[in-house]
């Protein structure tokens, strides 16, 4: 009976299920000489395998979620400024080398009010993938982001964000350019902002690469997309040495939208069009839009509010510890 | 006696003259890996160093398991006799005083987590109450992926600390020990105002192995290392490890006696 449980399990809880089996069958033997009982073992090893099954399950739902943050029909960067933003004039270069089309960050009018946008874009077909570099950014995306940080710092324009990429390109040519530094300055930039900064994430949040761009007052989290410290797969062959369990290093990095806003790290989820953004991509921006708004407005109403400060407190006080 | 074989040359030096030599290699000069005690004791005043926060410690709040639990990788990882993978106190370095971390990679790979972030935002607090300048010894491997999305934040909580160093005018000065990779390389690490490297320290966001994988392509052999980051402008000087102290007690004093 334990055998045709055993048929289902993930190829990674095989081996110690088939360990608790030999257990078992050495115990069976036991009791064929001595009368021990083998009943509780069996029952230990009935609970571990429902225990495997359930988190295999939960492992499928987390990676359902990981699958639909990389659906290329989503909304991406560009959809959402498209329909957010009047009179967007996007602009190019870090005035020292390179444009990285990676990083769209340009200027648009909402409700009136001018304001900074920056996000990656990855791109629909080939030849746009291509382009965009599947959104991901060289060093040069980051300082492009940093100088349209400058401008917006310099004429009081709030920056709204938008969060898709699977991370920082790791190349040879990023990490001669000084990929490290390039991230690291663009988030101590954004920490210096006295304007407010509004962090949408879209799609997918990978890594270091996703956190140069979202350093926000609030961060809002598209249902579907993912925020993690680094992809499933990474993690899997880092950690399980194996990249092949990479549904189980979703599931444990907690990567989804509900599993962010309880550690606290998002401040709200915007829920999608059933079956997600890419079955509705024209209401997706819409309710977007109508958030971005919303805290916009607010924010604008607020005059005494010390974005800066408040920038600082929210990520100085992340972190789970024990202070004896 | 007891030997040990260099990790670059292979060639066999008494485990007694590697040590009295820092851990470096007499033959070759490879700098091997040395302890934050070590470090701490090759580099600050003898018995000036006061530990802070090392009651500060981690726990698995993620329930996080892979090949093992987090829970049970940071009981091996206290068996080694560090608590964390920073140490931070006080210190006078020359008769200066400073606010001092240390990383060890020998603790889960020097990876940053909750406890890593927290214990740079205390000292950077202590630099600016006491107005002393902020230097950290960074090795770590990056972020450590067994505290999920909250390591990532510290990268964010880390830049922010010392972005508050930097807006009271204080100095902050970076000394890069093999190896510093992925998330440490890309917060406070690299916002110092000076940097500088141990020679043979590996100092890259994604390791060779990702770029290798990405590329399809062998990266070549000195891929992140000091002399080609020096070429390309990330770092600003190459210091063995025995004149380390003395390139500090400069650089204290010339920014702190004007």
């Amino acid at each position: 009976m334990e055998i045709e449980k055993l048929k289902n399990l993930p190829k990674s809880f095989l081996k110690e299920a088939m360990g608790f089996l030999f257990k078992i069958e050495k115990l069976r033997k036991i009791k064929n000489i001595s009368g021990i009982s083998f009943n509780e073992a069996e029952k230990k090893l009935t609970e571990k395998i429902d225990n495997y099954r359930r988190v295999e399950r939960e492992a499928l739902r987390t990676w359902k979620i990981v699958e639909l943050s990389r659906n290329e029909n989503r909304p991406q960067t560009s959809d959402y400024i498209k329909s957010i933003f009047k009179n967007f004039i996007a602009v190019s270069g870090d005035r020292l080398s390179h444009e990285d089309s990676s990083i769209i960050a340009g200027f648009g009018k909402l409700k009136g009010k001018t304001v900074a946008v920056i996000g990656h874009n990855k791109g629909k077909d080939l030849k746009q993938k291509i382009d965009f570099n599947f959104g991901s950014s060289m060093p040069q995306g980051y300082r492009k982001a940093v100088r349209v940080m400058d401008i917006a710092e310099k004429f009081g324009f709030p920056l709204i964000t938008f969060i898709d990429t699977p991370g920082a390109y790791p190349a040879l040519e990023a990490e001669d350019q000084g990929q490290a530094g390039a991230i690291s300055n663009c988030i101590l930039r954004m920490f210096e902002l006295n304007v407010p900064v509004i962090t949408v994430l879209i799609g997918e949040g990978g890594s270091g690469g996703a956190l140069a761009l979202a350093v926000g007052n609030y961060i809002l989290m598209l249902e579907n997309s993912t925020y993690s410290v680094i992809s499933p797969e990474g993690c899997a062959s880092i950690l399980w040495r194996d990249s092949s369990v990479a549904k189980l290093a979703a599931r444990a990095l907690k990567l989804t939208s509900r599993d962010l806003f309880k550690l606290g790290v998002v401040d709200k989820i915007i829920y999608e069009p059933l079956g997600g953004a890419q079955n509705n991509p024209e209401r997706m921006v819409k309710i977007v839009k109508g958030y971005v708004i919303s805290i916009l407005m607010r924010y604008l109403r607020s005059h005494n509010t010390d974005f800066r400060k408040n920038r600082a407190e929210k990520y100085e006080s992340i972190g789970f510890f024990i202070d004896r | 006696m007891a030997k040990i074989i260099c990790k670059n040359c292979k060639k066999e030096t008494d485990s007694e003259k590697f040590s009295a030599n820092l851990n470096v290699c007499p033959g070759c000069n490879f700098h091997d890996y040395l302890s934050s005690r070590e470090r701490i004791d090759l580099t600050a005043d003898s018995g000036s160093f006061i530990e802070l926060f090392s009651d500060i410690n981690s726990y698995d709040f993620l329930d996080f398991i892979d090949l093992k639990p987090y829970s049970e990788r940071i009981s091996e990882a206290r068996n080694s006799g560090l608590s964390e993978a920073i140490i931070t106190g006080t210190a006078q370095i020359g008769g200066y005083d400073t606010a001092l971390g240390v990383m060890d990679f020998n603790f889960l790979g020097g990876s940053m987590g909750s406890v890593v972030g927290e214990k740079i935002k205390r000292i950077a607090d202590v630099s600016l109450e006491k107005n002393i300048p902020l230097l950290i010894f960074s090795a770590s491997g990056g972020a450590r992926m067994q505290e999920g999305i909250i390591s990532l934040m510290q990268m964010a909580k880390t830049v922010s600390s010392i972005n508050r160093i930097h807006e009271a005018k204080i100095p902050y000065f970076c000394i890069i020990t093999n190896p510093t990779t992925g998330g440490v390389s890309a917060s406070f690490v690299t916002i110092a105002d000076i940097i500088l490297s141990e020679p043979d320290a590996l100092f890259c966001f994604a390791g060779p192995r990702v770029v290798e994988q990405t590329i399809k392509k062998r990266v070549p052999s000195d891929f992140g290392l000091a002399p080609r980051n020096l070429k390309n402008g990330q770092i600003d000087m190459i210091v063995e490890r025995k004149d380390i102290r003395e390139t500090l007690i400069s650089l204290l004093y010339l920014f702190t006696t004007n």
